[in-house]
């Protein structure tokens, strides 16, 4: 028994190093493959989000179809604070993921009595309430051409200035950076005492409550969490682009992020990472080649959802036990 | 004192009255059976009880405070655990993580987004311990949902167990096991019963397991209590005969 767990021990800290390694080389290896550093800066930003959906969809149960609210409010109050208030990228992201989380929290309250169905069609119409906020009020937002006018600023960090804005892998490892923070916390809640109440409603509500555990209230902190989660990623979202667009609140953004972490696996922590991978590569290669690139994605989602029910990452690891 | 007292609880379900003025005390380290034909109200005296839905009259007190309108987890962190007529449990988790997580939740750490190698460890320990008052601690790794019937049951008694109950609500422990498997629960429930003195209400349909465990029977019959007393004195009780055990024999 301790020779199979310690072995499983060893098997893990491998995947994970290799996970960490192939992030950290990434600007490296990507060039030689046809890729460039800018792709993988998205392909973090939107895999933590696609991660922060999961942390709620595969780890408590609970499908949110509105989560790109909280992306977007994420992306705008980065924005906003860079455009008229400071020219502080650190300011600036903490600001979006404020923006991003209390709002979810505030929503929040109001919906983890709804199960189900319900609370999906409950969080896609907040989420709509956002989308046509910031789509009308063009005076603030800049409306349906978005938020322009701003730039994410260098890094002082005392010793020396870290020039995230004309060096893209400067601002890759500070994405990697963030995403690192972000992730970290997400694996380390997971394994706490407040993680395995998450797992047990999902695995079985009606035992949790009757476990002493107060569900409508953890199913609130997760959700809050996962809001918290979701601004930090749309406020790197405003970065990458210096720009924050009313696309990135509207629910068809919420079901792309639902769509990476099942295509990736929802049931696996690092899944919804490959999820967004693929996404954004093949969206990066097949948007140069057709305009009708979703329909592939699309078909390439069916094709995982019939076939490997558990993601690709799920697929990856039965095949290996 | 008495762990619970139940007085003239009733609950309607629109114009069906499923429970009907029902009394019932329970002293401390008792076992008390509740029988009756199906559809008695037997399991949705046991809801009331543990606070799945509240009554439409009538009051329960239990450790000596009322906890008529309290919700379940609230009946739970005061001391009351209860099991299933069909096991509830995590069926994709092991045992151990099964049991670890009733573990954490009764020891107080279930909103912690951490926790330290030491209390971790004094949590492991305590799921040990639970785990081997059931006997699954051979089985602590396997996954809940692979396990037989009658082991699933354990394990879902050893996550109510490590709730530290100071009562103990089973509904029907030995539904739809063969012989061997009910013996090994009854057993069980005996072993918490006696040496463990467990206070414990427990439904069961079994004659021979409920004769052979329970200090005191309430029969359960159209939502009446018929009648309460000892094994010997049920057994006797012309009432209950015509009602019950004269259509099971």
């Amino acid at each position: 028994m301790t020779a199979t767990s310690s072995r499983k021990l060893i098997v893990k800290l491998t995947v994970l190093a290799s996970i960490w390694a192939i992030l950290l080389l990434a600007p490296y290896w990507m060039a030689p493959l046809g890729g460039y550093t800018a792709l993988a800066t998205r392909v973090l930003v939107l895999g933590l989000a696609a991660m922060s959906v999961n942390f709620l969809l595969g780890f408590t149960g609970v499908l949110s179809f509105g989560h790109a609210a909280w992306f977007g409010l994420g992306a705008y109050g980065t924005g906003l604070t860079l455009k008229y208030l400071v020219p502080s990228t650190p300011l600036a992201v903490i600001a979006g993921i404020l923006l991003g989380g209390v709002c979810g929290a505030i929503l929040g309250a109001l919906l983890v009595r709804r199960r189900g169905v319900y609370f999906a069609m409950v969080t896609i119409a907040f989420g709509q309430v956002f989308y046509y906020i910031a789509f009308q009020w063009s005076s603030l937002t800049g409306g349906d051409d978005g938020l322009r006018g701003f730039a994410r600023q260098p890094l002082d960090l005392g010793l020396f200035k870290l020039d995230i804005l004309t060096d893209a892998n400067s601002f890759y490892y500070f994405v990697l950076f963030c995403f690192a923070l972000a992730v970290g916390a997400m694996g380390f809640i997971l394994r706490s005492p407040f993680g395995h109440t998450m797992i047990a409603i999902r695995e079985n509500e009606r035992r949790a409550r009757f476990l002493g555990i107060p569900v409508e209230r953890h199913i609130w902190i997760a959700f809050t969490l996962s809001c918290f989660f979701m601004g930090f990623a749309g406020a790197l979202y405003a970065l990458v682009n210096n720009f924050a667009d009313p696309h990135g609140l509207h629910y068809s953004q919420s079901g792309d992020f639902v769509m990476m972490a099942v295509m990736g696996g929802m049931r696996s922590f690092w899944g919804p990472l490959l999820g967004a991978a693929v996404f954004v590569v093949l969206q990066d290669y097949l948007s140069s080649i057709t305009v009708n690139w979703m329909s592939f994605v699309g078909l390439l989602f069916i094709l995982v959802v019939l076939f490997f029910p558990r993601g690709l990452l799920g697929f990856f690891q039965r095949s290996k036990a | 004192m008495n762990v619970l007292e139940i007085n003239n609880v009733t609950k309607r379900f629109g114009n069906l009255v499923a429970v009907r003025d029902v009394s019932l005390t329970v002293g401390k380290g008792e076992l008390c059976a509740i029988i009756g034909p199906n559809g008695a109200g037997k399991t949705t005296f046991f809801n009331l009880i543990s606070g799945y839905f509240p009554p439409t009259s009538g009051t329960i007190i239990f450790d000596g405070q009322d906890i008529t309108r309290l919700s379940t987890h609230e009946r739970v962190w005061r001391g009351m655990a209860r099991t299933f007529q069909i096991t509830e449990i995590f069926p994709e988790l092991t045992v151990f993580e099964n049991v670890r997580i009733a573990t954490e939740v009764a020891g107080g750490y279930r909103l912690r987004p951490w926790i330290s190698r030491a209390e971790a460890g004094k949590i492991d320990h305590s799921v040990e311990a639970t785990l081997k008052l059931v006997s699954l601690e051979s089985k602590a790794d396997r996954l809940v949902g692979e396990l037989s019937h009658g082991d699933q049951r354990a394990a879902e008694i050893a996550m109510a167990l490590a709730l530290r109950p100071h009562l103990l609500l089973l509904d029907e422990p030995t539904a739809g096991m063969g012989d061997q498997e009910t013996f090994q629960i009854t057993q069980l429930v005996r072993r918490l019963h006696r040496n463990e003195h467990y206070s414990i209400v427990l439904i069961e349909h079994d004659m021979r397991v409920v004769f052979n465990l329970a200090d005191r029977i309430c029969v359960l019959d159209q939502g009446r209590m018929l009648a309460q007393g000892t094994p010997r004195e049920i057994a006797a009780n012309e009432s209950v005969q015509a009602a019950y055990l004269g259509n099971a024999a």
